[in-house]
């Protein structure tokens, strides 16, 4: 018997188990996600090709929000970019983790978002020759991507939500699951110094600028740090 | 409206997009692979603070927190991934079914 291959097949049930997990915490948010568009004024297809097109929950929440609260729609575009940007520093790291081309990358791309890169970047790299990796990041994309889908449909078509995911702990539980995907990322005291610089720096932000910009405002400190730390080696 | 939509959702694809076009030898220069690299790691954790501490653009205290404790100490005795999501879930729910928190 091979002892790689079982491990293998361990390893792999327990990450498809998470990613459905991630999958189904998410949906509860699609369901309110769909609710809302139809509320604010979107018809059930413009709902809907947000969360097939978009794909990126931040910036959805911000796009319909931004459209409830009377703001123009190239106020609402613009503001579903901001929020969206951090998929641009995921995708830089992700790229060479799955080694994708052609339309697997295209695929990929759209697959690339807080959940699905938390999930890819919590496994060892070098694990079963990356398929950890890979495993993690596509399992986690394809589960948020069907239910999140689905969950928007159903928001979208019996309007009112099926009550406050709040009152279910969702909110808690999404901030725990992500948490949880940052936790074995932080393997040394640099990185333990950006984590917590990176939240300060958002939360100080918080109450001056609008939703989305203090957590792009946190890129800084890696910026920072990693020019120090990176000429040291360099 | 659909103008919003679809710009929208181009613009971030695009967004995406872009982050995996980035030549290799650029990624492997040191100073840029250090900053890639810590890069989740400090929105991914900016994020969680967001996702605790703030209700849009107040910061606030509430059921998020004490299930936020319990999960970290469920993290320290290497609980596995599902149930430190429980964990929390059921610390915020049951806080806030019994008006112990908001």
């Amino acid at each position: 018997m091979n002892t790689t291959q079982t491990e293998w097949n361990l390893a792999r049930r327990q990450i498809v188990g998470n990613a459905a997990s991630i999958g189904f915490a998410v949906a509860m948010y699609g369901v309110s996600f769909g609710a809302l568009g139809t509320t604010t004024g979107l018809s059930i297809p413009q709902t809907m090709a947000l969360s097939l097109l978009m794909f990126t929950g931040a910036s959805q929440f911000t796009l319909v929000s931004t459209l409830a609260s009377g703001g123009t729609a190239l106020t609402a575009v613009i503001a579903s970019w901001l929020m969206g940007t951090r998929n641009a520093a995921y995708s830089m790291r992700m790229t060479p983790i799955l080694k994708t081309s052609g339309p697997g990358r295209l695929v990929a791309v759209q697959l690339t978002i807080d959940e699905s890169t938390a999930m890819g970047l919590a496994q060892d790299e070098e694990a079963f020759e990356g398929r950890a990796s890979r495993l993690a990041f596509w399992a986690t994309g394809l589960s948020v991507y069907l239910l999140w889908n689905l969950a928007t449909f159903i928001g979208a078509v019996s309007v009112s939500a099926i009550g406050d995911p709040k009152s279910f702990g969702l909110d808690a539980a999404i901030a725990a699951g992500l948490f949880a995907l940052v936790w074995p990322q932080i393997k040394s005291r640099t990185d333990l110094s950006v984590a917590f610089g990176g939240a300060l720096i958002a939360l100080a932000l918080t109450p001056v600028v609008p939703p989305g910009v203090p957590v792009l405002a946190a890129a800084i400190v890696a910026i920072i740090v990693g020019w120090v730390t990176g000429r040291k080696l360099s | 409206m659909w103008f919003a939509v679809l710009a929208g959702a181009a613009g971030c694809y695009a967004l995406k997009y872009v982050g995996s076009i980035i030549p290799a030898h650029i990624l492997e220069q040191p100073i840029v692979k250090r900053i890639v690299l810590l890069l989740p790691i400090s929105l991914l954790s900016a994020l969680v603070a967001v996702q605790t501490f703030a209700t849009s653009q107040t910061l606030t205290l509430d059921a998020r927190v004490p299930a936020l404790a319990a999960a970290t100490v469920a993290l320290k005795f290497k609980t596995p991934f599902i149930l430190v999501v429980l964990i929390a879930a059921v610390t915020a729910a049951a806080l806030r079914y019994f008006g112990l928190a908001a």
